[in-house]
């Protein structure tokens, strides 16, 4: 007899339980011991509230009414309930604040078959500290935690989430032209983004460096010449400090979709599967909006893209 | 030897892919000489369906993968990287109808909606949706062409080179949809740790 559960949730059986517990707990003891304390917050929230945060973070599907008719949504974060604690919770406190959780979030997705609708992430937040030096602090943990977690071959690609939109700012581009070149840069759909580019009629340098920009990527060297990288240049000489530049990839022309981050975005990859594993990046104005107006930059990881990662590597020995 | 795994597509777009891989320097002689064979590891070649590319690159089987733009149109939600135009295999994808009479405009003034036939759903509904017309779609798996001759639909969206197939079966192309060439794909995580083979690759092919 079988008896269906919602598509894009499953059941976890002792086996996989036992490696994922080992997984995840190897994350929190490393995020423990660099002062990240854990916190749990509720799963279902209320929908107003996280949409304080972010209003296309917070379109989570899941909603429901409680007794008084007020919407409850579960959250598709950890980042939002995070900011929402700093703001009423820690209204005094000195930063820089830390935080880590392993808590699952659920996000329904179009694509309907296989794609997992509720995830266990991993991840932290970094409070008060702006800047190269936190998002610096976020990668090496992050790094660190993978470490703990038995991988031996992951990267973090870094980009700055603002760059190309200040660029097409820089050369006049009108603000509302830059919503569909963003959306084609954000796809790396590079084909449609050089005919948009094309149609812009600018100078050709200017033509050259919005076409070209997307598709720098490598160590610190492709930093070298483009105007408007001095925060990755910063970044990096922190991350040297730190012995981790080496695992950094820079990539020019990435972007997140989430509507939060302001500056620097992270992503995570491992050579051993063709997917992130997870991602981040600095959000200097979301806390604000829930009253404390606090920089901050964090990075969550998927907790089973961690797992089948580890498996890979494993796999190839 | 590129370093590199590359879905290349079977069809309509093969013997131009072959070629371009040959003019990179990859030897496709095995290739060309096996057509029963899918994968070729000493070529760093495997090959498909060009609807199945976006689906091993996406997943990182393949590192890179060539497809027309008609499938990454239809497959719009993979999360890979668009890299190159490639320009061969240009095709159109058009709204086409019986070449007598007009049998969807009279459906929707009639009847307020049309039924199309096609192997792209999710193309065809979403140019009907956007130019605000209900459009019934019928999924089908063979010829197209069939599907408004028998009177299962009012018309059909396809992919046509050359207009000869739709002519013969007294077809005409009414509205273009788009303009589809084979398109370089990459997959997220390889354009990032496999940059420097696959940046070769596209500045050989820009030239």
């Amino acid at each position: 007899m079988t008896h269906p559960i919602p598509p894009g949730t499953r059941d976890v059986l002792p086996e996989e339980m036992r490696e994922l517990r080992a997984i995840g707990g190897r994350m929190r003891q490393a995020f423990e011991e660099a002062g990240y304390g854990e916190v749990h917050t509720p799963a279902l929230e209320y929908e107003e509230v996280l949409l304080r945060g972010d209003e296309r973070a917070a379109g989570a599907r899941y909603r429901s009414f409680d007794d008084q008719g007020a919407v409850l949504a579960l959250r598709s974060d950890m980042t939002i309930p995070i900011a929402r604690v700093v703001a009423t919770r820690y209204t005094d406190a000195e930063p820089p604040l830390r935080f880590s959780y392993l808590a699952h979030a659920w996000r329904a997705t179009d694509r309907g078959v296989g794609e997992p609708r509720e995830f266990l992430q991993a991840g932290i937040e970094l409070i008060g500290v702006p800047g190269a030096e936190g998002e610096a602090e976020v990668v090496a943990l992050t790094i660190a935690a993978l470490d703990a977690a038995g991988l031996r071959r992951h990267r973090v690609g870094v980009g700055d989430g603002a760059l190309y939109r200040d660029l097409l700012t820089s050369f006049g581009v009108a603000e509302e032209a830059h919503l569909p070149l963003l959306e084609a840069l954000s796809r790396r759909d590079l084909v449609g983004l050089e005919g948009q580019v094309a149609a812009l009629g600018l100078e050709p340098e200017k033509r050259d460096l919005l076409v070209r920009l997307p598709q720098v990527r490598g160590g610190a060297d492709v930093l070298g010449d483009t105007p408007g990288l001095e925060g990755l240049q910063t970044l990096n000489e922190q991350l040297e400090q730190r012995g981790v530049a080496d695992r950094v990839i820079f990539d020019l022309g990435l972007v997140r979709e989430l509507g939060y981050y302001t500056g620097s975005v992270f992503e995570v990859y491992d050579p051993a599967v063709g997917f992130t594993l997870g991602g981040g990046g600095r959000y200097d104005e979301l806390i604000g909006r829930f009253g404390r107006d606090l920089p901050a930059c964090g990075l969550a990881l998927d907790v089973q893209r961690v797992h089948l990662a580890q498996a890979a590597e494993e796999a190839l020995g | 030897m590129s370093g590199l795994t590359i879905a290349v597509p079977r069809g309509a777009l093969f013997g131009g892919t072959l070629d371009l891989l040959d003019r990179l320097g990859i030897d496709t002689a095995e290739v060309r000489s096996n057509d029963r064979r899918l994968l070729f590891r000493e070529a760093g070649i495997v090959t498909m369906r060009p609807s199945d590319v976006p689906t091993y690159v996406e997943h990182g089987s393949a590192d890179i993968g060539i497809t027309g733009k008609d499938v990454l149109l239809e497959q719009s939600e993979r999360k890979v990287y668009e890299l190159l135009d490639l320009g061969y295999g240009h095709c159109e994808m058009v709204v086409a109808a019986a070449d007598h009479g007009d049998p969807i405009g009279d459906a929707l003034r009639r009847l307020g909606r049309v039924r199309i036939a096609t192997k792209y759903p999710r193309v065809a509904a979403d140019h009907f949706a956007a130019t605000g017309r209900q459009a019934e779609i019928v999924e089908v798996k063979g010829s197209v062409e069939l599907a408004p001759l028998t009177g299962l639909v009012d018309g059909i969206v396809d992919l046509t080179a050359t207009g000869k197939t739709l002519a013969e079966n007294r077809l005409r192309a009414m509205e273009t949809i788009a303009i589809c060439t084979a398109r370089l794909i990459a997959n997220p995580v390889a354009h990032k740790l496999k940059a420097a083979e696959i940046d070769a690759i596209v500045e050989q092919v820009r030239g």
